[in-house]
């Protein structure tokens, strides 16, 4: 019976769906915006990636507010799973040499090139998600290979505060200077040089930090429980 | 068959769509309606994507300055998928810890059961 009415309801989900979709050709340019982003992006902002440009710059404050509801799961995430009563530790046996070895080999190479990532955000496909999300599966192999080993919780709390005390300060900063939030107030540069762009880089480096210390804080908090 | 070439990826990000709100409707095992959230959140991060994509399209980087931008996708949508994407994931994690606590409250993931014990 539920199956019945639930595949009825889709159905009707799906008609309503086409029915408005097959006004929307596929494979052409739909949104004047994102023609003068391509035009005028280079020149304006001084990123050569339009999608960093158009998420740090254009919409950056929108992506303040992502960072935020990011920080609030990772802090409910903590809250609902540390509030456990009564706290069990499970025995786990050792990893063996090759394992243990391997996963502390690759741990730095993973970091390097997460932070290779976020640095070149505005040059390259990437940016400060990419580059946390990478950085935070190298703290997940960690965790997984060499099961005692863990990060401080200061240090991980220091780079997510830090992290997002830049951006504000950043945003703050263009308030002050040119009359609103995150403002580009530094130079330019060159395109496609690497200190190019102006705040772009320093955004996205900010929340790479942040990102990767917020993936790898719920990794931390899930490997705990379980 | 134009049509099916066409909208190709259309219908996969509804197919997607669809499976994943049928898995949320039907299933009871809490674990399949998480899976269920992550399908549905794919397929709408295909068709945002989809609909920004452009016939013979290359990504929105000018990688060398005489990079002609005629053919170049809409970067708005990537960057809503960039948001979303992370946000996708935030939720999973919560909705994750929040099964693992009820495991641990109801020594049950199953929804019917959930529903008929009280607290």
């Amino acid at each position: 019976m539920r199956k019945i009415v639930s595949i009825l309801l889709l159905i009707i989900v799906a008609l309503g769906i086409s029915l408005s979709l097959a006004k929307i050709p596929f494979g052409t340019p739909k949104t004047k915006v994102g023609r003068y982003y391509l035009d005028k992006g280079v020149e304006e902002t001084g990123a050569t990636n339009i999608v960093t440009s158009v998420v740090v710059n254009y919409r950056g404050f929108d992506t303040l507010g992502e960072v935020t509801v990011l920080f609030i799961a990772a802090i409910g995430l903590g809250t609902v799973l540390t509030a456990t009563v009564g706290k069990r530790r499970i025995e786990t046996t050792p990893a063996s040499l090759v394992l243990y070895t391997g996963c502390r080999l690759l741990f730095p190479l993973i970091l390097i090139f997460g932070t290779y990532i976020f640095i070149h955000g505005h040059l390259t496909p990437g940016g400060g998600f990419q580059g946390g999300a990478i950085i935070a599966s190298g703290f997940l192999l960690i965790y997984l290979g060499c099961r005692e080993r863990r990060i401080s919780r200061v240090a991980s709390n220091m780079a997510e505060s830090l992290g997002g005390l830049t951006f504000v300060v950043i945003g703050l900063v263009g308030l002050v200077f040119g009359g609103y939030f995150l403002l580009n107030f530094l130079p330019k540069g060159i395109a496609n040089a690497l200190f190019s762009a102006g705040i772009i880089p320093i955004i996205y480096i900010a929340i790479g930090f942040k990102v990767g210390s917020e993936l790898a804080s719920i990794i931390d908090n899930l490997i705990e429980e379980s | 068959m134009s049509f099916l070439a066409d909208y190709i990826y259309y219908i996969g990000a509804f197919g997607l769509i669809l499976i994943g709100l049928y898995i949320i409707l039907v299933k009871h095992n809490l674990i399949k309606v998480i899976v269920g959230l992550g399908i549905l959140d794919t397929g709408v991060n295909l068709f945002l994507i989809s609909v920004g994509y452009i016939t013979k399209g290359t990504a929105p980087i000018f990688s060398r300055p005489e990079i002609n931008s005629e053919h170049m996708v809409d970067p708005v949508p990537q960057a809503l998928v960039l948001t979303a994407i992370v946000i996708g994931v935030a939720v999973l994690a919560l909705a994750l810890s929040l099964a693992i606590r009820l495991y641990q409250h109801y020594g049950t993931l199953n929804l019917r059961k959930i529903k008929e014990q009280r607290w």
